[in-house]
């Protein structure tokens, strides 16, 4: 082992933990996202006031719509990009790590258990989970992804082109695709805009916000307490160096925070406004 | 010369004859009392200060009477002051029986007698009611043909206006309906006649009648529910003749109460063009009073919130049921009925297949009879909403719980220990 925590000099050690295409990715995904929401509500909300309101700030509901569309071509860019990465380190690069096992977002026995001694460590009737690379949360939010895309992304399409899956599908598709895309939206804004968010930045041990989804990178210090198994992992493999890397530049970090505090306050706003029409 | 005396020291008309020492000839020289001629009225009357002792004016303008239709006629003024006739006494007394209309307009004015005006005037609920001067004028009655007469068909909506346009007034008689004028001005009607000056566009008594304006409760009225169509269709004919094959004109026909006459969705004085942004997506409410339930499953469909943010170019109720000519979708006219409901889709849908029109525009996830698979759909969403939102929900709190506590607790250790160095020496 060569890197200490902190190497004795006080100088915080940094780890990386999502490369710049992953990075990129999320980044155009949120921006998808917010921008989905931010159109495709004025239609579940449109007896709101705030609505028509809204519609009207993209230029009528006609322009809402293109670039509810744009948007959308956004999101499902990522999806194929992402699909296509993890296609070629499977099939090309014959790397099954991310098939099963500590690296892989795959949903394992481990995850049920960390789940509940969590919940027990919440009560204080347990010690907290030693995580390792990916938690039993972070891998619901990346699978509700997968279910959202091809449920609303599903249901979007045959919204978008009535006409030509008319005929591959009655029509009364249709109707089951308009209740599944509102429905799954408001879970999807409803699940992102408040759990995830509380997860990754609200809760008290990361307030106000955790930047690494802009920087990549954690600090040894955290990286040993919130993912103990994960460092045991890498001590034990001899593999923690080829993981330490030296701090994101300063505009990252700046660039991270404003960015990270203009999609929750955006995304709280949406909230805000659901539970205003909702109550 | 004692006549003349006599009109000096009367305080009733100060000044009217005073320029007029001729006066009083003829009348001097009459023995059997012989009815005053025009001229003899106008020697006082036509004085511009002629005024009674609380000092309203009774000055009439020659030139204005003979103007009027009356004087061109040669009515002369004791034929409508019959009471002067018989007198011989002048100057007369201040209070006259009111002016006879009746006494040549016999007809018109007992079809008055059965109108609003006379009945609220007799009854004693508003005294301020229209009688005949008020809306013709008196000494200066014009043909109705004369562009200057208030009952001119450009003139009549200022005619009318002077009560049902005058908060004042309306508040005072408990007009119910208040201020048409002001509904009408904007209307499609008013803009025709106040904007365009059309002739041919309706005004007030082409709908309520001039004079036996009756009340719309009232079964003789023009403006009687069942009626109201052939009001209309006096000018819209064509379209009246659609709406008596529609089911709302064949239930109107047959007393339903409830069916819509034109009014029901256009409404009565502030008619707007049917083409108009605002109209088109208010008519859809107006459906909605009576069909409910259509209403609330549109609403749920991507026509029905596209209209509720306030644009119309989807699909509105009467795009796809038609307007006068709405029929129920049993009858193979429907636009809606299954023969030809493909060729309404494709009004918008240029590619409509009966495939497509299988599509349920108004969809009820909670009706599991007409739409069962968007029933038990829409059940899962919801459970999988509130399973979701309940696990991770009481989830988030725990956690939040817990860490909230771990710090205070931390905090709390850190500021002790501090206190325990602190007091070390």
């Amino acid at each position: 082992m060569t890197v200490e925590p902190m190497a004795g000099s006080g100088q915080p050690i940094f780890v990386r933990r999502f490369d710049r295409y992953n990075r990129l990715l999320h980044g155009f995904l949120m921006l998808s996202f917010l921008g989905l929401a931010f159109t495709g509500m004025p239609l579940l909300f449109s007896h709101e006031a705030w609505a028509a309101r809204l519609a009207r700030l993209f230029g009528g509901f006609g322009s809402a719509g293109i670039l509810h569309r744009l948007f959308a071509l956004t999101m499902i860019a990522v999806f194929v990009l992402h699909l296509v990465r993890i296609g070629r380190r499977v099939f090309q690069g014959k790397d099954l790590s991310m098939l099963w096992g500590p690296s892989s977002m795959v949903p394992q026995p481990r995850d049920l258990l960390e789940m509940v001694g969590h919940i027990r460590w919440f009560v204080g009737a347990g010690p907290r989970p030693k995580f390792d690379d990916f938690t039993y949360w972070e891998k619901f939010d990346y699978w509700a992804v997968f279910w959202g895309m091809a449920i609303i992304g599903g249901s979007g399409m045959l919204l978008w082109m009535p006409e030509f899956f008319a005929h591959l599908l009655p029509g009364w598709v249709f109707n089951i695709a308009m209740i599944v895309h509102g429905e799954e939206a408001l879970l999807a804004v409803g699940f992102i805009f408040t759990i995830h968010f509380f997860n990754g930045h609200l809760r008290p041990e990361k307030f106000p916000m955790d930047t690494v989804i802009f920087s990549g990178r954690v600090t040894l210090d955290e990286l040993q307490h919130e993912r103990p198994d994960q460092y045991a992992r890498l001590i034990r493999e001899g593999r923690l160096d080829e993981h330490v890397i030296g701090d994101a530049p300063a505009w990252v970090h700046t660039l991270g925070r404003v960015v990270g505090t203009l999609a929750v306050l955006f995304g709280l706003t949406m909230v805000g406004l659901i539970l205003y029409a909702v109550q | 010369m004692i006549r003349f005396r006599h009109l000096l020291s009367s305080a009733a008309l100060v000044l009217g004859c005073l320029a007029t020492p001729g006066w009083a000839g003829p009348l001097g020289q009459a023995s059997a009392p012989k009815p005053p001629s025009n001229d003899d009225c106008l020697a006082c009357h036509s004085d511009p200060g002629a005024a009674r002792a609380n000092g309203r004016l009774v000055t009439v303008k020659p030139e204005q009477f003979g103007g009027s239709v009356h004087g061109q006629a040669g009515v002369a003024c004791v034929d409508c002051h019959a009471d002067l006739g018989k007198t011989a006494e002048f100057p007369h007394a201040e209070k006259l029986a009111p002016a006879q209309c009746a006494t040549c307009h016999d007809k018109t004015v007992a079809s008055y007698d059965h109108g609003v005006h006379a009945q609220a005037r007799r009854s004693r609920a508003n005294l301020t009611a229209a009688t005949c001067a008020d809306c013709h004028g008196s000494h200066d009655i014009k043909p109705a043909a004369d562009p200057e007469s208030r009952t001119h068909h450009l003139m009549l909506l200022e005619t009318c206006g002077r009560c049902h346009g005058d908060e004042a007034i309306i508040k005072r008689g408990n007009i119910a309906i208040g201020n048409v004028v002001d509904l009408f001005r904007d209307s499609i009607h008013g803009r025709a006649l106040i904007r365009s000056g059309l002739s041919v566009a309706p005004t007030c008594t082409d709908c309520h009648n001039s004079h036996d304006i009756l009340r719309k409760t009232d079964a003789a009225s023009r403006v009687f529910r069942k009626t109201i169509p052939a009001t209309c269709g006096h000018c819209h004919e064509g379209i009246v003749r659609d709406y008596w094959t529609s089911i709302h004109g064949q239930q109107v026909h047959n007393n339903s109460p409830l069916a819509p006459v034109c009014t029901s969705c256009h409404t009565a004085h502030a008619i707007k063009r049917a083409d108009v942004e605002g109209w088109k997506l208010d008519v859809i409410n107006e459906c909605g009073t009576c069909h409910e339930e259509s209403i609330k499953t549109y609403r749920d469909t991507f026509h029905g919130q596209v209209t509720a943010l306030g644009y119309s170019r989807v699909a509105l109720c009467a795009d796809c049921h038609g307007s006068h000519t709405i029929v129920p979708k049993s009858d193979p006219r429907s636009l809606v009925s299954s023969a030809r409901v493909v060729g309404t889709c494709k009004k918008c849908h240029a590619g409509a297949t009966s495939s497509f029109a299988r599509y349920d525009p108004h969809g009820d996830p909670d009706n599991r009879e007409r739409n069962p698979f968007l029933f038990y759909t829409s059940k899962f969403m919801r459970m999988l909403l509130f399973g979701v939102f309940a696990f991770f929900g009481i989830h988030t709190s725990l956690w939040f719980g817990r860490e909230a506590q771990i710090k205070t607790t931390r905090r709390w250790r850190q500021r002790s220990r501090a206190t325990r160095k602190g007091d070390r020496p």
